[in-house]
């Protein structure tokens, strides 16, 4: 089984292929047709994934299960995971099957939606394990399509001028790094990342960084800070971040329950991918440059968005400025460049993959009983729905980074090691534990809490056996992994010591100045 | 043992919240309450039983991050040991209490279930409660310090029903994250200096961080003095002191043994825990020990002050609560920690005697918790009026001066007249506390008067408010009265079984506190204590006990025993030396407050009417808590909000949503005008024509791009 990655991601294309070919019919059976063939594909990558995990070897900080074909074009197909990956890898191919049970009571054009989320889901396993850019911006560009569909064609009112938004904001920021990509292979003459036995890939390239002018503005970090920027306006839209969030609040609202779920817990998370598999290795000296500045946007975002989501009326308005805020936080702690940031970056990708999911399954709940994410509407939900209620305050409680969750040791860690880079930016960041607090459980307060007067709630009916599976994994495994981080920590550390060690070095020659020892006796 | 005594309450906890549908709610009461028993009995032995030497039972592994790492761990020192025997006992009685209390609850209705849940949150508070205190380190002392929080702010909003109740749920987790907030960057900083959140390697650190300028923010500062303010910071939110304590006396919204538990014996003792805990740092930052004792020793004023007019009875002993947690600071402040300590054990039993009476009395009044409705109740609940008398007697600090002292060697009194005695002497005897010295003998005349009030206006008099309540007021059920007995008991002698241990006698606090012997051998070593102590000392491996008998470093180095005194600390020695006046002083004060009390309660009820009105400024401040819930909500609640909705209406809508969306508005809605006009059909068309355009740009740039 030399192919285990591409077998992996392409499983679940296939199984979209063949519901195109041989699925017929719109009638409840091919419904329900559709949807398990898509079950069963998501949960076949998962488990296969399984495989790719226990077959893995952490203390080899190098590419593995590596594949490489030529492809069309002169164009090369390279996959490859390292400790840094995997645990991308994993949560998507981990939640997927969640996503499709959480679709399992949609009725129109099922196939169709099956296919989009089966497309979207190679598309983001590619993104994770591509070690060519080329692969890469094509699976990072195309997962774009699915997702505009499922936000244009399943999302609520809006959806159309939310599809538009998110399209042209996220094509917008690839541009950027479509540019980036052609200067390197200019200049490089290849978009191999990883190398081979005997050439280097990019990963281990210097790209150029003496000062160079630029209509006359000398740019410091030459090349690297041009490179870095292309890179960094595609992830920082991706991401995205603050000044250029709004299309994520707008197709937060529109999309689907399903779509939600998957926006927020895993295609964002290509973004803070990029950061660590392309931004920091790639460009350490535009990262020692620029990176100040990435933390402070990321600095204001967590302020900025945690004030407003305190003052939304929409649900999922409220989760999807969250949203916002704790990406920031992974930004800062992947900035930092140190161990705990990055571990704790991580750490949180994986922890807001849950909880957010968890969060926007929550709304889909009660939107799926009552037809709107109107705060206002709900109230007092606990009287009628207690499961709920204990399901939603967990994953509220997970949300504001409480202690024996895995956001905590994500949102710990990156604090940590933002401490140890900038007092001002831990300070303001650290913030964010009282400005989340406070948008949490108000929201949580006004729709679950209080007596239920409505008259239109009074028959709102508790969590079915459906969606009680769907939220059990998802619980058990933020607990797990906060009360034993360990089982993240070991698959992703040697990986980061490496990613850090090289950063480090890079930059120590680059400015030896810049890194004596920061603390002061 | 250990573990048990910290993973059986969890164990409870899960079963009785998630399976009392298999062993009834009945079963679940059973269950829990009776796994607190045990665990208090083994609390006992623990206690009864250590000799001081530091012991750390390692649990699991936890988070491990480069050099970061912290472990699921115990660890057993005469701190942790109090805190022990504190925790488990007013659990369990507050657990037993509850059968009682939560039988027949008039916020729910026929048929609804709640008790269950109600000692699943007991039982886990109680959890989160000791992993806090037998942490060691302090990562795992910020989960127990959150789960409290978390358990807190469940029981506050108990009555899910009750907008207030939910009000007063929230506001104290956000005010506990306000500490929060600076406990986490204390936590920070500490990692940053010494590379470690355990406290078997920041301790023997702590004189190095004393001589460390640590860059924070905008300039240099002394290392340990940030850290103890950070630190302090978190200590006052959880603690309630002045600033942040506005949650308190709404978390009353709580049933009453809740209040007891967790917003009078145990949770809000935390803050004082740590500063206890954290005694190495402050001993080495003078500056932050500073702001500790003035902020308690003002909090200790402030607080007294307002429960004088308070009328809830359930806010009276709120606002005295927070005032004794200030006395309990000021001690830390001064660096006498045993007796902050000692108070803090002392206070758990009478103040959660206090509370459960309170609930008694609540219970036999039909929920009435005004007291201006009770009145001469003495003989319809006796029992209740007796132990209610014997908590105030201590809290109020009543005994007989220096008769004790002289025939048995400890002061002979309640509870609180030992252990607040000991923290007015040690304040007086550490250096520059006159301000603290004053506050607190002031603070201790207005306890003896709001306490007594409470008694006389409830107990006294004639029956006032509603004649139907009175006349069916009853005493409580034994399961209600026996805990208050067990406390009544601890009120009367805790403080003189102890004395000598905390603060009396300098060979007795050694071997408790496992101090070093000699005063010389600690001042030799605490002047060099650097870097080759360190080495030693912080060389510690797991499961084993601390290397304390290093030779001739039979040393004063932070982190030999469970609390630590530089040898230039002699508040202890200045206060046992204090002179008569300064001993008598808080008697003094507590018998003019008793007798204030009386006189306006008892001889002359209409004065304090008259009073109010001759002073009607002074009187509206106080009864509206100096205004702070006012001027907070002016100052910072709205003023946030407001910036929320500037930010999304005029950041976002306009500004953003405006420019940089600028070329794209004339787009959007070109696209989306033209869309709407076409049938989804049509997306899939330019979904393919997306699949197409990026085939052109990749192919365009292969093509382009040369040889390979």
């Amino acid at each position: 089984m030399d192919n285990l990655l591409s077998i992996i991601t392409f499983i679940p294309s296939v199984a979209a292929l063949v519901l195109a070919v041989f699925l017929r019919g719109t009638d409840e059976a091919a419904q329900r047709n559709a949807k398990y063939v898509a079950l069963l594909a998501t949960t076949a990558s998962f488990i296969i994934s399984l495989f790719v995990l226990a077959g893995f070897d952490p203390s080899n900080t190098g590419f593995q299960f590596q594949e490489n074909y030529r492809w069309i074009l002169g164009l090369h197909y390279k996959m490859g995971v390292d400790g840094i990956s995997i645990s991308f890898v994993l949560l998507t191919t981990f939640l997927m099957p969640l996503v499709i049970l959480a679709c399992w009571n949609v009725t129109t054009r099922v196939k169709e939606y099956m296919m989009a989320f089966l497309i979207l889901e190679t598309l983001m396993l590619g993104v994770f394990m591509s070690l060519d850019l080329v692969l890469f911006y094509l699976f990072f560009e195309g997962g774009l399509i699915p997702m505009f569909l499922i936000i244009g064609i399943w999302g609520g009112k809006d959806r159309v001028y939310a599809a538009f938004k998110f399209f042209i904001y996220t094509f917008g920021g690839s541009i950027f790094m479509l540019v980036a990509i052609i200067a390197i292979y200019r200049v490089t003459g290849t978009t191999d990342m990883a190398g081979s036995a005997n050439s280097g890939g990019l990963l281990t390239h210097r790209f150029n960084y003496q000062t160079f002018d630029v209509l006359g503005i000398p740019i410091k970090g030459g090349l690297q800070t041009l490179l870095w920027i292309g890179f960094f306006i595609s992830f920082a839209v991706k991401m995205p971040l603050w000044p250029l969030h709004t299309w994520l609040p707008a197709a937060h609202v529109e999309a689907p329950t399903a779509g939600s779920v998957v926006l927020a817990a895993v295609l964002l998370k290509m973004a803070d991918y990029g950061f660590l598999r392309f931004t920091l290795p790639m460009f350490p000296v535009g990262t020692q440059i620029l990176g100040p500045i990435a933390m402070a946007l990321a600095v204001v975002a967590i302020i900025y968005t945690s004030l407003v989501a305190l003052v939304q009326q929409d649900m999922k308005k409220v989760i999807a400025y969250s949203s916002v805020a704790h990406m920031a936080f992974v930004l800062v702690g992947i900035f930092s460049g140190t161990q705990q940031g990055i571990e704790g970056g991580i750490m949180l990708v994986i922890a807001h993959g849950f909880v957010s999911a968890g969060l926007f399954l929550c709304v889909g709940v009660i939107y799926d009983r009552m037809h709107t994410r109107d705060i206002a509407a709900f109230g007092g939900l606990v009287n009628r729905m207690p499961v709920y209620a204990l399901v939603f305050m967990f994953f509220t409680l997970a949300n504001v980074g409480l202690p024996g969750t895995a956001n905590f040791i994500g949102e710990f860690l990156i604090l940590v090691g933002a401490f140890q880079v900038s007092t001002w930016v831990a300070m303001f960041a650290t913030t964010a534990i009282i400005l989340s607090a406070a948008y949490a459980l108000w929201l949580y307060r006004r729709v679950v809490f209080g007596d239920l007067i409505k008259e239109s709630l009074k028959g709102i009916k508790d969590l079915d056996l459906r969606e009680k599976f769907i939220f059990a994994p998802l619980i058990a495994l933020t607990l797990l992994f906060g009360v034993y981080p360990s089982l993240v920590t070991d698959l992703v550390g040697p990986s980061v010591a490496d990613l850090v060690n090289d950063v480090t070095a890079a930059q120590a020659a680059f400015d030896p100045a810049a890194l004596t020892a920061p603390m002061q006796h | 043992m250990l573990p048990f005594i910290v993973l059986a309450p969890l164990a409870a906890s899960i079963i009785a919240g998630f399976g009392w549908r298999y062993i009834t709610e009945r079963g679940a009461q059973i269950l829990t309450t009776a796994v607190l028993f045990l665990a208090c009995l083994l609390s006992w032995i623990v206690f009864l039983t250590f000799d001081g030497h530091t012991q750390i039972i390692p649990v699991m592994r936890w988070i491990d991050s480069g050099s970061f790492e912290a472990q699921w761990s115990i660890r057993l020192d005469r701190l942790t040991a109090i805190m022990l025997v504190v925790i488990t006992t007013v659990s369990s009685l507050v657990h037993l209490y509850s059968i009682g209390y939560m039988e027949n609850d008039e916020n729910w209705k026929e048929g609804e279930h709640y008790k269950a849940r109600f000692f699943a949150y007991l039982s886990f508070f109680t959890f989160a409660m000791l992993s806090l205190v037998t942490a060691n380190n302090l990562v795992q002392l910020f989960f127990g310090w959150e789960g409290v929080g978390v358990a807190s702010y469940l029981l506050i909003g108990f009555y899910y029903r009750k907008p207030s109740a939910n009000a007063a749920a929230m506001k104290a987790f956000i005010v506990n994250r306000v500490g929060d907030f600076g406990f986490a960057l204390g936590i920070f900083a500490i990692f940053y200096l010494t590379d470690s959140v355990n406290f078997d390697v920041i301790f023997p650190q702590a004189p190095v961080m004393g001589d460390t300028q640590l860059h924070f923010l905008w300039r240099s500062w002394n290392a340990a003095d940030v850290i103890g303010v950070l630190l302090f910071i978190g200590a006052a939110g959880k603690s309630a002191q002045l600033f942040l304590h506005t949650w308190l006396p709404d978390a009353m919204e709580g049933p009453t043994p809740v209040s007891a538990l967790i917003h009078a014996a145990t949770m809000v003792t935390a803050g004082v825990f740590l500063v206890c805990r954290m005694s190495p740092i402050y001993e080495y930052a003078p500056a932050a020990a500073m702001v500790v004792l003035v902020i308690g020793a003002s909090t200790a004023f402030f607080a007294a002050t307002v429960g004088l007019v308070q009328n809830d009875i359930k806010r009276v002993i709120a606002y005295s609560t927070c005032s004794q947690l200030g006395y309990m600071f000021a001690a830390a402040g001064a660096g006498v920690y045993s007796a902050a300590m000692f108070h803090l054990m002392t206070h758990a039993f009478f103040k959660a005697l206090l509370f459960l009476c309170a609930g008694s009395v609540i219970t036999a009044m039909h929920h009435e918790q005004d007291m201006r409705a009770y009145g001469g109740l003495r003989r319809k609940i006796p029992f209740t009026f007796w132990m209610m008398v014997i908590g105030t007697l201590a809290i109020t600090g009543t005994g007989i001066p220096f008769v004790g002292d002289a025939l048995f060697g400890v002061p002979l009194g309640f509870a609180g007249f030992d252990s607040k005695d000991a923290i007015i002497e040690g304040v007086w005897g550490a250096d520059g506390a006159g301000y603290a010295f004053w506050m607190l003998v002031v603070a201790a005349a207005f306890t003896a008067f709001y306490s007594w009030r409470l008694i006389f206006m409830t107990f006294f008099g004639t029956p006032r408010g509603d004649r139907h309540a009175h006349e069916h007021a009853k005493e409580s059920p034994l399961v209600m009265l026996i805990p208050l007995g067990v406390l009544g008991v601890g009120a009367v002698f805790a403080g003189m079984v102890w004395y000598n241990s905390f603060f009396g006698s300098h060979a007795d606090m050694t071997r408790f506190f496992h101090l070093p012997h000699s005063a010389e051998a600690s001042a030799a070593a605490s002047h060099g204590g650097s870097a080759p102590t360190i080495a030693t000392t912080g060389d510690v491996s797991p499961g084993t006990k601390l290397a304390d008998e290093a030779g001739s470093a039979e040393a004063n180095v932070p982190g030999f025993g469970a609390i630590f005194l530089r040898s230039e600390n002699h508040a202890i020695e200045n206060a046992h030396a204090a002179p008569d006046w300064v001993k008598l002083s808080p008697f003094i004060a507590m018998l003019l407050g008793t007798l204030a009390a009386w006189i306006m309660y008892i001889r002359s009820p209409a004065l304090p009417g008259r009073l109010a009105e001759a002073n009607r400024p002074l009187y509206l401040f106080l009864l509206n808590k100096w205004y702070f819930d006012e001027i907070y909500d002016a100052v910072l609640v709205k003023p946030t909000l407001a910036m929320g909705r500037f930010l999304w209406r005029w950041g976002d809508g306009v500004v953003i949503d405006g420019t940089i969306d600028g070329l794209a508005t004339r787009v959007i809605p070109y696209l989306t005008g033209l869309a709407k006009r076409l049938q989804s059909g049509y997306v899939y068309t330019y979904a393919f024509t997306m699949v197409i355009g990026i085939t052109l740009l990749v192919t365009w740039m292969t093509l382009s791009g040369g040889a390979h």
